[in-house]
């Protein structure tokens, strides 16, 4: 056997499994999206039905919101923890990066306890202003759960590429006069990036199609994956909730990359 | 940049010692002046604490209690590396990956708020002072490992430090490059007349390189000297064996003679001693007839070099001693030959037991 027919049949397995696993499944969503009443226009309706644009827009925005908060908060708290040694770290640590193992399930019953009629915040906050403040219900409920949820994640994945980091780097950088600012602008978020892409990617993407945290939380909050379940158990109706389905993969595709051609020049440099 | 003229800031190291907080010594207490446009070299082996010294003259680390550093006369003990000036060359260059040649070479310029023409034309003068013409648009993952030294250099200078600060710059690179590159650094850190201190473990960098060499071993100084100070009246043991080749003897002297098991050498000093510790280097002593010598011994091996020839004699002293004889002498091994070895090319030591 010849080294490359080797090679093609150990690639087989692969292609059996991708064709079984992703093409198959993928293009019946596709087939099915357009075996609707309204046929292949079935899929100009996302745009085109104002509910269904408005919440494709909502989804957009509540993912795009999460992701820019998550890493900011989980660089900071990354960077941090990774250069600093304290009494309590390993603590802060364990108990930054507990919720992992978490479905959305129990992170959006975790966000009632706090926001919800119940909640810590609505008991604190009628206390001293003499008015219950309950949010957790909402679209701002759902980003709450969204961060919870994305920040362990970004913070290992910041720490991992700090340890990486090259500490003559900044030391050059501050014998050349940089203040701490300069530092981390032209120095550490440079080398951060792969890290930050890759992981903003995903919190991206998770936000955008988690479904657990959402319906915990409410049944009418206007995301899309919360719009495809409505379509597909309460009206039955399999072509729009198919169409969706592919509409919200496409969408969260194109976002991811874009951004990933805009930051492309400074990853690959930093690489 | 003005030429030939003397730059930087004239350095006191006062005191300055460090011990790293899991209780490594890393350098005990030392006291050092370095003079401006002065090029001062670190030598020593590894972890004696080269770095350290350099890191406290930065400001990346500072000194234990009581330790102060001067910038002409100015203590900036207390001040961050930012605000000291300093120019630094790290044995991994340090250089950001996410900028071009161009734009590593100033970045010290643009972080000083000097206007865009102002820093082409700057970063120009450094590219061409330090042969880089054509790369400043590279990337750094495109350039060679001494086009890499060259463009942390540049950087490290755009800046026109108080002091030049460099770790082991040559060490990443391979033997043939190293020794030309040497050559190069050499030229510049003269034309630019700048104070530097120069970290490296390699003896033969620091002979060429430095004005002057402080040898360190395990934290503390063992010699301050010029190159010739330092390789020819070494203060101990150590220096005379890290610095050069050096062949040690120990015997007694008598009426002013070194007594050894293959004969009598004249020495400058003392006329008699029980115990010396006598160091010669292998290229003051020469072959010679036997007969016409008070030393002699058995040829126990040739190592030919090239350049010259490096003979193993053994039964002179008590140990074999190393003679470096020009390529075009010819002995054998097994024979015996007479060794000449002029009085004040005997340098007498502390006997350390
Ligand atoms: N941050 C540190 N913490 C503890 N020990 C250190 C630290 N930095 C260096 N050392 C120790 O101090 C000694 C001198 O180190 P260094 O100055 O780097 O030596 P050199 O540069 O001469 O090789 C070594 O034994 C090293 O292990
Ligand atoms: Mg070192």
């Amino acid at each position: 056997m010849s080294h490359k027919s080797f090679v093609w049949m150990c690639l087989l397995p692969l292609a059996a499994v991708t064709a079984a696993f992703f093409v198959l499944p993928m293009a019946h969503l596709l087939v099915t999206g357009a075996e609707g009443p309204r046929g292949l226009p079935e899929y100009l309706a996302i745009i085109a039905d104002p509910r269904y644009r408005a919440t494709l827009l909502n989804t957009v925005l509540l993912a795009a919101a999460t992701t820019v908060a998550t890493l900011i908060a989980a660089t900071i708290t990354g960077l941090f923890l990774q250069r600093h040694r304290f009494p309590g770290r390993a603590v802060m640590i364990a108990i930054l990066t507990f919720p992992l193992a978490f479905p959305g399930v129990v992170i959006g019953f975790m966000i009632i306890l706090l926001a919800g009629r119940q909640g810590t915040i609505g008991d604190v906050s009628s206390r001293l202003l003499g008015d219950k403040i309950v949010f957790a219900y909402s679209i701002y409920g759902l980003f709450l759960g969204y961060l919870y949820f994305s920040i362990p994640r970004v913070i290992l994945t910041i720490m991992a590429a700090a340890q990486k980091l090259d500490p003559s780097l900044e030391e050059a950088a501050r014998s050349l006069g940089a203040s701490p600012w300069a530092v981390l602008r032209d120095v550490v978020l440079p080398a951060l990036a792969p890290a930050l892409v890759a992981s903003g990617a995903i919190a991206f993407a998770t936000a955008m199609g988690a479904f657990g945290t959402a319906f915990t939380l409410a049944t009418n909050i206007d995301v899309l994956p919360m719009l495809i379940y409505t379509e597909f158990t309460l009206a039955g109706n399999l072509a729009t909730s198919a169409a969706l389905s592919v509409g919200l993969g496409v969408m969260t595709w194109l976002i991811l990359a874009l951004a990933r051609t805009f930051t492309g020049n400074s990853v690959a440099a930093a690489g | 940049m003005n030429m030939m003229t003397r730059h930087g800031a004239a350095l006191k190291i006062e005191n300055c010692g460090k011990t790293f907080a899991d209780g490594t010594c890393a350098l005990a207490r030392a006291t050092l002046d370095i003079g401006q446009s002065e090029t001062l070299v670190l030598l020593g082996p590894s972890g004696c604490g080269k770095t350290t010294l350099l890191r406290i003259v930065a400001g990346l680390e500072t000194p234990d209690g009581g330790g102060r550093v001067l910038f002409d006369g100015k203590d900036l003990t207390r001040q961050p590396i930012e605000k000291r000036n300093v120019g630094m060359v790290f044995q991994s260059y340090a250089l950001f990956p996410n900028m071009s040649v161009a734009e590593n070479i100033g970045y010290g310029l643009k972080l000083r708020g000097l206007p865009k023409a102002e820093r082409a034309a700057q970063v120009a003068e450094l590219v061409a002072l330090t042969n880089l013409g054509g790369l400043e648009d590279r990337r750094i993952d495109q350039l060679s490992g001494g086009q890499r030294q060259r463009v942390a250099l540049a950087r490290a200078v755009a800046i026109r430090p108080s002091v030049l600060l460099l770790d082991e710059p040559l060490t990443a690179l391979d033997a043939a490059l190293r020794e030309r590159l040497r050559g190069e650094l050499n030229d510049l850190l003269r034309k630019l007349g700048i104070t530097a201190i120069y970290v490296t473990h390699d003896q033969a960098e620091a002979m060429e390189l430095g004005d002057r060499i402080v040898v360190m071993r395990k934290g503390a100084i063992a010699q301050i000297g010029t190159p010739r100070e330092i390789y020819f009246t070494p203060a101990n043991r150590f220096v005379a064996e890290f610095v050069g080749a050096a062949n040690i003897v120990e015997a007694p002297i008598e009426g002013g003679e070194l007594i050894l098991p293959g004969g009598r050498v004249p020495v400058a000093g003392p006329a008699t001693m029980s115990r010396a510790v006598a160091m010669v280097r292998p290229e003051t002593i020469a072959i010679a007839d036997a007969a016409t010598t008070g030393l002699a011994g058995i040829v126990d091996g040739v190592r030919f070099a090239g350049d010259r020839q490096r003979i193993i004699v053994r039964d002179a002293a008590s140990l074999p001693l190393a003679v470096d004889a020009p390529n075009t002498i010819k002995v054998r091994t097994g024979e015996r030959v007479g060794l000449s070895i002029p009085p004040d090319a005997i340098r007498l030591l502390p006997d350390e037991g």
